[in-house]
């Protein structure tokens, strides 16, 4: 992003910029930027407060009256993220016991994903499923799980990565309904920690790894953080 | 402190650090290029200026979200669309924020407020989304080709200042 506030200034555009790296932004050292030690993913903040949102857009125009540039200020305030899933977030219990635990779970959370859909009319699923393929989703990573090369089963690297990320949107985009608006990455952690899919989508990542895909395994079909 | 939580059965661990800080740690020192600084000296008041938003957070419109491609490409967003998609292939950061509210990756309703207000002149019919976390292969064609074509299109619609959001 600091790479583009220069190519925008050579154009005639002024810039100011909200960054959330704060290193990149010192060695790239665009003309004005507010460092903004929020959760990543949030980098105004706040979800849904309005007047935090619009104080960090007013520090950042503010920026546009200063002339000793480059100049790279820090917000006053500090916002992390959590490392633990939701105090609540209850899962159906088993319905279908024919089916395998991690699909019986995912058909258990359906109405709780289309209320969020409903709620806020945005979803990041889509990039290979909706809702009605998460089932299929899951049984190409029961089918990896079980020893067929990614390959035979159509899916490239891009594709699992879509895959994995279908799959976690799905289940926080319920979780949204079944805890309620959460704090950064605690339905992230939900996810990857106490569901029968996070752990599944986990498992898939450490055979990949173990099979020499260290790109995929270091931090694309799970957040890196996710051991 | 947050209490124990009340799971079912017993997390596996996570990293002891914030996972993102753990993250701003791991891309700290990525390879970055070195482009002469310019700086544009703002002739008007604020409240005169056409702003838009440039976001690296890789929206799309809806239902065309991409395959994982870190690329240099970027997309053209209606001013008034809020039925747009995140598409960025990075897993390492929170996306259920975007969900509940647009504004805190994407911030067009406080713009629009601030235009309102008269804090800012107006805001451009038209905003631009880069997919952001792109490695230094990409570099070179941003600098020479996207991210001027993207320039003109703002600088023919007439903006003054830009406001650039990561996700």
């Amino acid at each position: 992003m600091s790479v583009l506030a220069h190519v925008f200034e050579q154009a005639g555009l002024a810039t100011v910029g909200i960054a959330s790296i704060r290193q990149q932004a010192v060695d790239v050292a665009p003309p004005r930027m507010l460092y903004c030690e929020f959760p990543l993913g949030r980098p105004l903040g706040k979800p849904s407060d309005i007047e935090f949102q619009r104080d960090v857009i007013t520090r950042a125009f503010a920026l546009l009256d200063r002339t000793d540039v480059p100049i790279l200020e820090d917000h006053p305030d500090v916002i992390t993220d959590f490392g633990e899933p939701p105090d609540s977030c209850p899962i159906p219990p088993r319905h279908d016991p024919d089916l395998h635990p991690a699909i019986d779970e995912a058909q258990g959370i359906r109405g709780a994903y289309d209320r969020n859909l409903e709620r806020y009319g945005r979803t990041s699923m889509g990039r290979i499923a909706g809702p009605d393929g998460v089932a299929d989703l899951l049984q190409v990573l029961l089918d990896i799980e079980a020893g067929t090369p990614p390959t035979d089963l159509g899916y490239d690297d891009a594709k699992l990565v879509a895959l994995g990320q279908d799959v976690r949107a799905y289940y926080e985009e319920a979780g949204m309904q079944l805890a309620g608006p959460s704090g950064s990455r605690e339905l992230e952690n939900w996810f990857f920690q106490v569901t029968e899919a996070g752990r599944l989508v986990r498992h898939v990542r450490d055979l990949l790894k173990e099979a020499g895909n260290h790109k995929l395994a270091g931090g694309y079909v799970a957040p890196a953080s996710q051991r | 402190m947050r209490p124990a939580p009340n799971v079912s059965s017993a997390p596996d661990t996570v990293d002891r650090m914030s996972a993102d800080a753990s993250i701003r740690e791991r891309v700290a020192d990525l390879p970055h290029p070195t482009i002469e600084a310019v700086a544009v000296d703002l002739a008007k008041q604020l409240s005169e200026c056409k702003v838009a938003i440039v976001t690296t957070a890789g929206l799309r419109p809806n239902g065309d979200v991409e395959l994982w491609s870190p690329d240099p490409r970027f997309t053209v967003l209606p001013g008034d669309a809020h039925d747009v998609q995140l598409s960025h292939f990075s897993p390492n950061f929170d996306r259920t924020g975007i969900i509940e509210d647009l504004n805190v990756v994407y911030p067009i309703d406080r713009l629009a407020e601030l235009a309102d207000a008269g804090v800012i002149g107006s805001v451009n019919e038209r905003h631009i989304s880069f997919m952001g976390a792109q490695m230094d292969a990409t570099f070179s064609a941003i600098i020479n080709d996207t991210a001027p074509a993207a320039a003109k299109i703002l600088v023919d619609d007439g903006v003054d200042v830009v406001l650039l959001t990561p996700v």
